[in-house]
């Protein structure tokens, strides 16, 4: 499979469930896109690249398109249940009536409400988040990243999303998605279930934090570059943390990459690189958009 | 004769009050709310032996968790001994167990090496929270004053306890060896000791064993009867608090049923609002407001929670909130959350300890018959300081919920006072008008797929 100097490219029309329903047919799975994937202009990226892999690896997908609503987590973390259910309810109503049963979704705020808060409310579903697809996709020989960019040897620190990895114990597959890369994997020293959350969870991301003395995301990109860069043992605010030690080692910041699997995450990330002036150097992706550039769909 | 009298009458009013005491803690933790804890044995049973039997989370950090362990392998062996000591006071004998022969030689090595390492154990423990500057988690506002002298209580306790065994054993072997007798038993560490007592007359000697006897006795019998007023009485609360762990995804937060019945309804009319639950005598229950507001409207689980928490402040320092120089602190919604129980229901205590102090208060409550848990302890800028980010919870060695009693007061000061930030009902009224947190058209909500393309390629494998 070699890349070609000018690939053919087709557009996409993103299959939407009514227009299905309306052919009498219903999708295998439902992509649910969620607010931050349709709004949020640094996650269209992500939505958009994800889209790309389910026609190329050819996925009977579909999206729910203007019919689809917030899922509620924000209201819900935030105390605001009435809220919530009422999002909830007429979601369910939503999906119940085209008879989903199968979802798949970039956000783990979605994938947990909805995996973990619906059933409660009457909507049962299998719902699986990206990167647990990805890393099938992957296993299952689907898409092979290979013929496009190439990250090999790049050095690539995971972000645990908290939605994603304290809240539903998935830490492995958005790590065997980047295994997959060659890359130069470095985890934070805070990784995994001891990971440090980026700042906007549980509606952090509508609000200015509370009075302190640093905001959450600096603290966790100070974490973040300082791995990337080899340096993590010298820095001050992880004394004391016992978990998972890096040799201390010297590495150029440029090139590297801080991987995400979350919109929040993404936007408090990025926010922090450019807080801290490396937006040349470092960036900030996430698996979606590593796959299909590695896999060469983009056009 | 006089010695095993006094003997059960000791024994019965330190059991009497202990049980006083726990009644009264029993009855502070069925003010919470009803939740259906039942089922699911063997899940329970399993994280009750890991978790709690077997300290596997306290492994997420070595060095206290060997300390600890040296101490807590010591609690369970020496308490054999303890049930030697009660035989022996209670029927006059001398070394009951030492029928047991070579096992009785092993137990009594192992207590004395344990003994040994618990007063080395304490001794660390004891550096690690008074020299200069101490490990970070102890401390912080709400660990002054009562809580920073408990925690050293214990220590103290705890070695003055190991003293005594070792001045019981050691008058006893001197004792013995001056009246030409052996004494059953194998004592590495005593026998040592015992070259060190004077060797003055059999009386004397007799007098120090029987004083160390007593000492050790009596000092624990007085222990049992701290723990209800003191963090160390995790040693039992642990146990049921792990058995009744959420077994759910940490990210699942609870549903509110009531609300529930509302929203069908609204969506519905023909749903059926289920009858409220009555009193026995058919009368309407009190309305229950939305979230919790003081410590009666949290699940029972979340005060067998503030019993268990023994302020190792594991949670604290790991909550990105707190690292980040904000107000919140989970542990301080644990402690206050105990300390708000006995305030306003039962005082399991002997001591009526102070709390930490009103200098952790950021808004001082004036209305102290108003001072509820929520206003009165924990102020709103330290539940919105919360990101949910499950940290605190994944990090209790005993599986304590801080996230859970947040989430319930932000409930209320969302639900019942409309206490939100002004942010947040903003982000509220976006949801309600364009189904999204942001102030977007959702006519524009599938805009991203506009002039998408896809390189055409073959799939690595159809």
């Amino acid at each position: 499979m070699t890349p070609t100097s000018s690939p053919a490219k087709r557009q996409l029309t993103v299959p939407t469930v009514a227009d299905l329903a309306a052919q009498g047919k219903a999708p295998e799975i439902l992509f649910w896109v969620g607010c931050a994937g349709a709004f949020d202009d640094r996650y269209k990226r992500v939505t958009r690249a994800f889209a790309r892999i389910l026609e190329h690896v050819g996925t009977n997908y579909a999206v729910l398109g203007l019919e689809e609503s917030c899922t509620g987590d924000p209201a819900k973390r935030a105390g605001n249940e009435f809220l919530f259910q009422m999002q909830a309810m007429q979601n369910i109503t939503t999906m119940n009536g085209y008879g989903i049963k199968k979802i798949v979704t970039a956000c783990p705020h979605c994938f947990n409400t909805i995996k973990n808060e619906y059933p409660a409310l009457g909507g049962d579903y299998e719902v699986i988040h990206h990167s647990t697809y990805l890393q099938q996709l992957i296993n299952e020989g689907k898409v092979a990243v290979q013929g496009g960019e190439s990250y090999k040897g790049r050095r690539i620190t995971f972000h645990d999303s908290c939605y994603l990895g304290r809240a539903n114990n998935i830490y492995e597959a958005p790590r065997d998605v980047l295994a997959a890369l060659d890359a130069d994997l470095v985890e934070m020293k805070r990784s995994k279930a001891n990971g440090l959350c980026c700042g906007a969870g549980g509606a952090q991301m509508w609000k200015e934090p509370e009075p302190g003395k640093k905001d959450i995301n600096i603290e966790r990109t100070e974490e973040a570059l300082a791995t990337l860069s080899g340096q993590a043992a010298a820095l001050d605010n992880l004394r004391g943390v016992e978990t998972e030690r890096t040799a201390p080692s010297q590495h150029s910041l440029q090139g590297s990459i801080i991987a995400v699997s979350c919109p929040f995450c993404m936007t408090m990330m990025s926010d922090g690189v450019k807080n801290k002036e490396q937006e040349s150097a470092v960036q900030v992706f996430d698996l979606a958009e590593l796959v299909a550039s590695a896999e060469g769909i983009n056009a | 004769m006089l010695q095993p009298i006094l003997f059960a009458l000791l024994l019965l009013a330190a059991f009497g009050l202990f049980t006083w005491q726990v009644r009264k803690i029993r009855a502070n933790i069925l003010v919470g709310r009803d939740r259906d804890m039942s089922g699911h044995f063997g899940e329970r049973l399993n994280k009750t032996l890991l978790v709690a039997f077997g300290q596997q989370k306290m492994f997420k950090r070595l060095t206290p968790a060997l300390l600890h362990l040296v101490v807590y392998v010591g609690f369970l062996v020496i308490n054999i001994e303890v049930i030697e000591i009660i035989i022996d006071g209670l029927f006059g004998t001398h070394r009951f167990l030492s029928f047991l022969g070579p096992v009785y030689d092993a137990l009594m090595a192992v207590n004395e090496v344990l003994a040994a390492l618990v007063i080395v154990a304490v001794a660390a423990f004891w550096w690690r929270r008074n020299h200069h500057p101490p490990v970070q988690r102890f401390t912080g506002p709400e660990l002054r004053m009562w809580p920073k002298l408990d925690a050293n209580i214990i220590l103290y306790i705890e070695v003055a306890l190991m003293l005594a065994l070792f001045f019981m054993n050691s008058a006893d072997i001197k004792l013995h060896q001056l009246e030409g007798k052996e004494l059953p038993g194998t004592f590495p560490v005593s026998q040592f000791l015992a070259n060190l007592l004077p060797a003055g007359s059999e009386t004397t000697l007799h007098v120090l064993e029987r004083a160390g006897w007593w000492i050790h006795i009596t000092g624990i019998l007085l222990f049992l009867n701290y723990l209800p007023s003191s963090k160390h009485f995790h040693i039992i609360m642990a146990f049921p608090n792990v058995w009744y762990s959420r077994l759910v995804p940490q990210g699942q937060f609870s549903n509110v049923d009531s609300i529930t019945h509302e929203v069908k309804a609204m969506m519905d009319p023909s749903y059926e609002v289920p009858a409220p639950a009555t009193n026995p005598d058919g009368s309407a229950l009190a309305p229950t407001p939305f979230g919790a507001k003081d410590v009666e409207d949290l699940p029972w689980t979340a005060l067998l929670n503030a019993y268990s928490c023994t302020e190792c402040g594991r949670c604290t320092s790991v909550c990105p909130a707190n690292l980040t120089g904000k107000l919140l602190s989970p542990r301080k919604i644990i402690m206050d959350t105990r300390d708000r129980v006995e305030e306003k229901y039962n005082s399991p205590l002997i001591f009526h300890p102070n709390v930490y102090g009103p200098e952790a208060k950021h808004e001082p409550v004036t209305d102290l018959a108003n001072a509820t848990l929520l206003r009165g302890k924990v102020t709103p800028e330290e539940l919105w300081a919360c990101t949910t980010c499950n940290a605190c919870v994944e990090s209790c060695p005993v599986n304590i919920n801080p996230l859970e009693s947040i989430v319930e007061m932000r409930r209320f000061l969302v639900l019942e006072e409309s206490a939100a930030p002004n942010s947040l009902n903003v982000m509220f009224s976006n949801i309600e008008n364009n189904g999204a947190p942001w102030a977007f058209s959702p006519s524009d909500r599938l805009n991203w797929a506009d002039d998408l393309y896809v390189a055409e390629k073959a799939p690595a494998r159809a």
